[in-house]
């Protein structure tokens, strides 16, 4: 062999190396995001018998009469506050909780997972932290592959699989880093990327690095990165669209008398459905337009390698099938009787035809597409 | 006259029709309709563009075929029920715009709308006391507002109050978008009348003019004739594939270039281009593109007399990326060692780079390392006479025998470029002489591709704008006090219910603070909340 593919060789090594300590520390940093959960159980059952409320939603849920009285009472002070100077203050008073649910009554966010347990709280942090690492090493093995192979590092599945599941970190660390309180996310998103990394790394694993030629194109750079990158954010989005149907289920049972089922402490920690209604169509609106762009930077690549940028191609009609299924979804959220529940059902039926197109079109199905590499 | 409710009557009917037909509810069902129409054809190999899948897929699936067939399922993209769902949703899609973009318009010209009473009981409102009085205020409070690209209205030297609206934009970029929808429609329309594609195979030295006689494969759209197409031609100089040698890349092409003497018109002169994987070459809107290659070896067969009875390159198609290739090579006008007619036919494979392993034959290399022909052989009645189409690809060994070796098992032998393989009996000989490349191509034609692509940016463009421009209202007010000076009210409205609304508000009234004073008394109050942070 010669000293290049022996130096190609090692590289390779070094990025399955990284996959395999990224793995581990993902495991570790998924135990700690549960032990937040378990941990701040206690907190979410100590404020309920503090507030001694039949069910454990009550304390969540502002009873409308101390609303309007807490209304009031702000509004007298506000009022007193201000007769002698002649000024009156609209705005709400500092002290007022940050943000108020739209109708009084309405459920406001759970306090998530840590639930106001100080060593949950902690062991949420080192949870975010390890994910911080896991996701450095994860980005390693990624670009050392691409490096090892000379090219981007997404031509078969097992690398595509790898790439994805570091955009679905990338966009929970990336909400944490712009403020976003969405720790909470930690346990579900940290699962499917374990499950992603684990099935590629066991059974997509691929070494020879072959590309068929109609991939040396700038729009490999392009088209795929942007498809990979919205699938991390769909992901995202996803992820908390389920979070919502449980809560708002959850919510449902509270407000007609019944008890939240059995993991009511966890629904309960959550945020409130409404805030995560809105979290996930704001993360799909977020991306569409790059997901549209990835389907029309397909579209021109297919012209410039086939000459023909639409010819119903499988991975086409999915791309395409995923696209109408999340424009669906956002025109849901505009037409009256289907926002809420329906609307966020579309949603998880556009996320899973996204899915189809990864996995079940490049195992299932054959078409000019045939990369996958299995 | 029955009784009961009122009649509808024709119109009353037709416009109900209407209504529904336009309705979000209708669109919306028509979108979830046309994405699980899609799904049967990716699902079921589609005749027009996968013809050998489809036509292997009905013999595997024999008795549920003819009810697909019935349904469409084998041209789902040109089947009726599809092409309904899609017409359905873009009348739909035109009667719910027309309205919108005349409501638009409207809106442009006239004035924002009212303002509310209680200008307090909106989500995001501000309220302080100013030193100047409610004309000077309003004045002021319009010039920030114009300054922050807000469209005002407002009656100068009034006490207001001021009503202003930004963001126009969200629902101009919604209108493109949806507009945009209908051009690519036209597009795809457009792209499957009048469209052309062909596929011709081009062997190293031979040359191609841009008629229709001479592709292996034309598919022309439903309105165009083929009579027009660019004139042009070219010969293939030459192809040239270079494959990575080591590494665990072995194998893999690093290019493949087709050299073309290129002439276009008739009396253009030529001159040499190169057409290459994902650079075609363009001509005046018809694109040849470098579709695939392969080996073609050279031969001479001869027949029991002694007299040559083809000659010449025979193209073989690969079957793997090793470029381990099939192929036929058939010799007609052969005659037996008596002189009586008995046509010849080989069947077989060529590799590249030969190894031999206990699978059979394979190539480990792409490259012509270790070039080796295994053929078999075959004598009687190729069936060309017999009026079917046949494919040159194919030995029809119906009406053949395969010769024999001494031993009785079937004839075979493994040939190297410049060997000779005699045939028992007698019966003539076959000679590998060399090897040619040929590569194929595809030459097609699209008049929508520009439009598709302008459509496709417009519809980006609308999309982004409809989805990231906020819309939102700001109101202001002032209130003249008994002892001089005025309280100035504002409130602000988000219609896409952002937390951002709050913030934007507290600038403006701040802005509007430092242009006119405010009064002490009420310094305490002008410290402004923080913009809280948005709750997730
Ligand atoms: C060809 C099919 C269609 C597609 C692919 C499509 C796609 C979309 C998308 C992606 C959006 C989200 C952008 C935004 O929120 O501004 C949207 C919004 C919207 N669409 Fe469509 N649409 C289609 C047909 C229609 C039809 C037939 C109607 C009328 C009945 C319609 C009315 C609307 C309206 C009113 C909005 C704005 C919703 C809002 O306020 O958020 N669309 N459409």
């Amino acid at each position: 062999m010669n000293p290049i593919s022996l130096a190609n060789q090692s590289l390779a090594e070094l990025s399955n190396w990284a996959m395999y300590s990224a793995i581990a520390v993902y495991l570790l940093a998924f135990l700690a995001a549960c032990a937040e959960w378990t941990f701040g159980t206690r907190g979410a059952i100590a404020r309920v018998s503090e507030k001694d409320s039949k069910t454990a939603a009550a304390i969540r849920l502002e009873e409308p009469a101390e609303a309007a009285e807490r209304h009031s009472r702000t509004g007298n002070a506000a009022a007193r506050e201000t007769s002698g100077g002649g000024t009156t203050v609209l705005t709400p008073p500092a002290s007022a909780p940050p943000k108020r649910p739209e109708k009084p009554g309405a459920p406001t966010d759970g306090p998530g997972a840590a639930g106001d347990i100080p060593k949950a709280d902690l062991v949420g942090r080192i949870a975010v932290s390890l994910t911080a690492l896991a996701f450095l090493l994860h980005l390693t093995s990624v670009v050392v592959r691409g490096l090892a192979v000379g090219r981007p590092p997404w031509g078969n599945m097992y690398e595509f699989s790898t790439a994805f599941a570091l955009m679905a970190t990338g966009a929970y660390l990336g909400l944490l880093a712009a403020r976003k309180p969405v720790r909470w996310l930690g346990v579900p998103v940290l699962f499917s990327v374990l499950v992603t990394l684990g099935l590629a790394v066991s059974v997509l694993y691929v070494n020879d690095a072959q590309l068929v030629p109609a991939l040396h194109s700038y729009w490999l750079w392009i088209h795929v990165s942007a498809a990979i990158i919205s699938g991390g954010i769909f992901h995202t989005a996803a992820v908390v669209t389920v979070l919502f149907l449980a809560r708002e289920r959850w919510e449902a049972a509270i407000a007609s008398g019944r008890s939240g089922g059995r993991l009511a402490t966890v629904w309960q920690r959550l945020p409130s459905a409404q805030t995560l209604d809105k979290l996930s169509y704001r993360l799909t609106a977020l991306v569409f337009p790059l997901w549209t762009f990835a389907v029309i930077a397909g579209a021109v690549w297919a012209e410039a390698a086939w000459g023909r940028y639409w010819g119903w191609d499988p991975k086409e009609t999915w791309a395409f099938i995923t696209w109408v299924a999340y424009a669906a979804y956002l025109h849901a959220r505009a037409t009256a009787g289907w926002k809420g529940r329906r609307a966020a059902v579309i949603g998880l039926v556009a996320f899973a035809a996204f899915v189809f197109n990864y996995y079940g079109v490049n195992i299932f199905i054959t078409g000019l597409h045939s990369y996958a590499g299995v | 006259m029955t009784a009961g409710g009122p009649r509808l009557g024709v119109v009353g009917w037709l416009r109900w029709l209407w209504r529904s037909l336009t309705s979000m509810r209708t669109a919306l069902v028509l979108l979830l309709l046309l994405a699980l129409a899609a799904v049967p054809g990716s699902l079921v190999p589609q005749a027009g563009r996968q013809p050998t899948e489809a036509a292997a897929f009905r013999v595997r699936h024999a008795w549920l075929s003819p009810i697909l067939d019935k349904l469409g399922f084998f041209d789902v993209f040109s089947s009726p029920w599809f092409a309904a769902v899609y017409l359905l949703l873009f009348i739909s899609l035109g009667g719910c715009i027309v309205p919108r973009c005349v409501q638009y318009a409207r809106a442009m010209r006239t004035r924002a709308p009212l303002v509310p009473r209680n200008l307090s009981r909106l989500p995001h409102h501000e309220s302080w006391h100013s030193a100047a009085g409610p004309e000077e205020g309003m004045s002021a409070a319009a010039s920030v507002l114009r300054r922050r690209h807000f469209r005002v209205s407002f009656e100068p030297g009034t006490n207001g109050p001021i009503a202003a609206e930004k963001g126009y934009l969200r629902e101009a970029g919604n209108l493109v978008f949806h507009a945009a929808l209908f051009g690519l429609l036209v597009a795809l329309a457009v792209g499957s009348l009048f469209s052309t594609t062909g596929q011709k195979l081009v062997l190293e030295g031979d040359g191609f003019t841009n008629t229709v006689t001479q592709y292996d494969d034309f598919n022309p759209g439903t309105l165009a004739s083929g009579d027009d197409l660019e004139p042009f031609g070219f010969r293939l100089l030459g192809f040239s594939a270079t494959y990575q040698r080591s590494g665990p890349q072995r194998g893999t092409a690093n290019s493949y270039v087709a050299r073309l003497r290129f002439t276009k018109g008739t009396d253009a002169p030529a001159r040499n281009v190169r057409v290459e994987v994902n650079h075609p070459l363009n001509v005046g809107g018809t694109k040849v593109f470098l579709l695939g290659h392969g080996y073609a070896p050279v031969v001479t067969v001869r027949d029991g007399k002694g007299k040559v009875a083809w000659s010449g390159p025979v193209p073989f198609l690969p079957q793997d990326s090793n470029l381990r290739s099939v192929g036929v090579i058939k010799a007609p006008d052969a005659v037996d060692a008596q002189g009586k007619p008995d046509q010849l036919g080989f069947s077989g494979l060529f590799l590249p780079t030969v190894r031999l392993t206990r699978k059979g034959w394979l190539s480990s290399f792409p490259a012509p390392d270790k070039p080796t022909m295994v053929l078999t052989a075959y004598h009687g009645d190729l069936g060309l006479g017999s009026g079917v189409p046949q494919n040159v690809y194919q030995l029809d060994s119906k009406n053949m025998t395969q010769f024999k070796d001494s031993d009785g098992s079937p004839f075979a032998r493994a040939l190297r470029p410049g060997d000779r393989m005699k045939l028992p009996g007698g019966a003539g000989s076959l000679s590998f002489d060399g090897i040619k490349q040929w590569a194929s191509f595809q030459i097609a034609y699209n008049p929508s591709n520009s439009t598709a692509l302008g459509s496709a940016l417009a519809m980006g463009l609308g999309l982004m704008a409809s989805l990231f421009v906020r819309r939102r209202r700001v109101w202001l007010r002032a209130v003249p006090m008994p002892g001089g000076g005025s309280r100035i009210e504002a409130a602000g409205l988000d219609r896409t219910g952002s937390e951002r609304m709050a913030e934007e508000l507290a600038t403006i009234a701040a802005e509007l603070r430092d242009k006119i004073p405010t009064t002490e008394l009420n310094a305490k109050d002008s410290t402004f909340r923080k913009p809280h942070q948005e709750q997730w």
